[in-house]
């Protein structure tokens, strides 16, 4: 599934360990406004279960998700 | 005359991921309460680091167990990170350490009442805190003796609900304003998993998290050696969140008070520890498949070539007569230095900072 072409705010949670990469989102997400596209980028593995976990639970929907290597990209469209 | 409805009331569950805040969080629900959860980021937590660092090809993904449980139950989990405020707990816990360095009924109460401070119950108008806490389940922390100074020293006095065993505690405001029927609480108590394993078995749980060695790095003697020897090294008790990360990884060998060597164990370690070339010197075998090493203290020039040869050690290279080992410092600048691996009798037992 692709994102739609909307203007993206952006964590970078490269580096960290889980469960910073989801705090980080967390954390960005209670700033932004519903159906705001938000990007996370993450290089732990544990990123690509425990970030549409945490998204499943708080009603945001994960758009995408990619791994290259050793660098995760995940899109999420924040819920109401 | 039609009735006003009451109020759903709402409570806050501290999720650790195990069985018993699941059950715990499942019972209140069971009551028509509205729950959410919070899981809080020590910086010492057991759950997934050390899996995510090492090369994991051949192993399976692993949950976050706090997810998993949030997921099971249909609600909200607050992953909050205190790992700045929580070195106080680490450094001066009032009731003492546990197990090792487990600051373990101090880190409870802070817990509890960091679930309060952070506006949880102000913010999203929760009514109570409920922990899956069982007298007699841990030696230091969960005795029946600890109950109320957590709720006491926590902050949450009343409002603390514990509902896996509330029959052998004094009703809670939550029980006495009829918010929950303590007729459908538990009274489990001791070290026994039976009770709770049947409730699971009842709710239909059935791949709930079974840790063997808690969820804490602090219960565990190892660490809590290198945590020591840290603070020896430095020689004051503090830490940045840095240095209790690497920890977690690597073979930690000490061969002067002064320095001691951070050596990779396998690709996905000496990938982490590649990500703090820039703040540590450190060393990698050049014409051999080796591990990365940093160097964490104040090394003399006759130390990097020790710290060289036991680098040169862990490499294929081990048996070679000699071979080049690179070390760059914190600025980049590199060298080449020629030195003859050193031999297994040669390396004292005692440099390996742990055991």
């Amino acid at each position: 599934m692709s994102a739609p072409n909307l203007p993206l705010k952006i964590v970078d949670a490269r580096g960290l360990l889980c469960p910073l990469p989801v705090i980080r989102t967390q954390e960005r997400i209670k700033q932004l406004a519903p159906g705001t596209i938000l990007k996370v980028l993450a290089t732990d593995p544990g990123s690509l279960e425990d970030i549409p976990a945490w998204c499943r639970v708080h009603g945001h929907t994960v758009l995408e998700t990619k791994r290259e290597h050793h660098d995760i990209q995940l899109v999420i469209r924040v819920s109401d | 005359m039609r009735s006003i409805p009451r109020p759903q009331r709402r409570a806050v569950a501290l999720i650790s991921g195990g069985l018993d805040s699941l059950l715990a969080a499942r019972v209140v629900q069971e009551q028509g309460i509205h729950v959410e959860g919070v899981n809080f980021f020590t910086g010492f937590c057991v759950e997934g680091h050390t899996h995510a660092i090492r090369d994991r090809k051949h192993e399976k993904p692993k949950r976050n167990n706090a997810l998993w449980v949030a997921e099971q139950l249909g609600i909200k989990l607050h992953v909050i990170d205190i790992s700045e405020d929580y070195k106080d707990v680490v450094l001066h816990p009032r009731h003492g350490y546990g197990q090792n360095l487990n600051p373990c009924l101090d880190c409870k109460i802070f817990m509890v009442g960091k679930t309060l401070e952070l506006g949880l119950i102000d913010d999203l108008d929760f009514d109570f805190v409920l922990t899956g806490e069982v007298i007699g389940q841990r030696p230091k922390s969960q005795r029946r003796e600890t109950m109320p100074i957590i709720a006491r020293e926590s902050g949450a006095n009343d409002r603390l609900l514990r509902p896996l065993c509330a029959l052998n505690l004094p009703p809670t405001l939550p029980e006495r304003e009829g918010w929950v029927n303590r007729d459908q609480l538990f009274g489990f108590h001791g070290r026994s998993r039976k009770p709770q394993m049947e409730l699971a078995e009842k709710f239909g749980f059935s791949d709930y998290a079974q840790p063997a060695g808690g969820c804490c790095f602090l219960t565990d003697e190892t660490y809590s050696n290198k945590l020591r020897d840290l603070w020896q090294a430095q020689d004051s008790r503090d830490y940045q969140l840095d240095d209790i990360m690497l920890l977690k990884i690597g073979r930690h060998i000490r061969p002067r008070p002064r320095f001691k060597l951070i050596i990779g164990r396998e690709e996905g370690e000496n990938r982490f520890l590649a990500g703090y070339r820039k703040q540590f010197t450190h060393l990698a075998v050049t014409n051999y498949p080796g591990p990365l090493a940093l160097i964490d203290g104040n090394p003399t020039t006759t130390d990097i070539e020790l710290a060289a040869r036991i680098v040169a050690r862990y490499s294929q290279g081990r048996a070679a007569d000699k071979l080049l080992v690179t070390v760059t410092s914190v600025t980049g600048v590199t060298r080449d230095i020629e030195v003859t691996p050193m031999a297994p009798n040669e390396l004292e037992p005692s440099w390996h900072v742990g055991s």
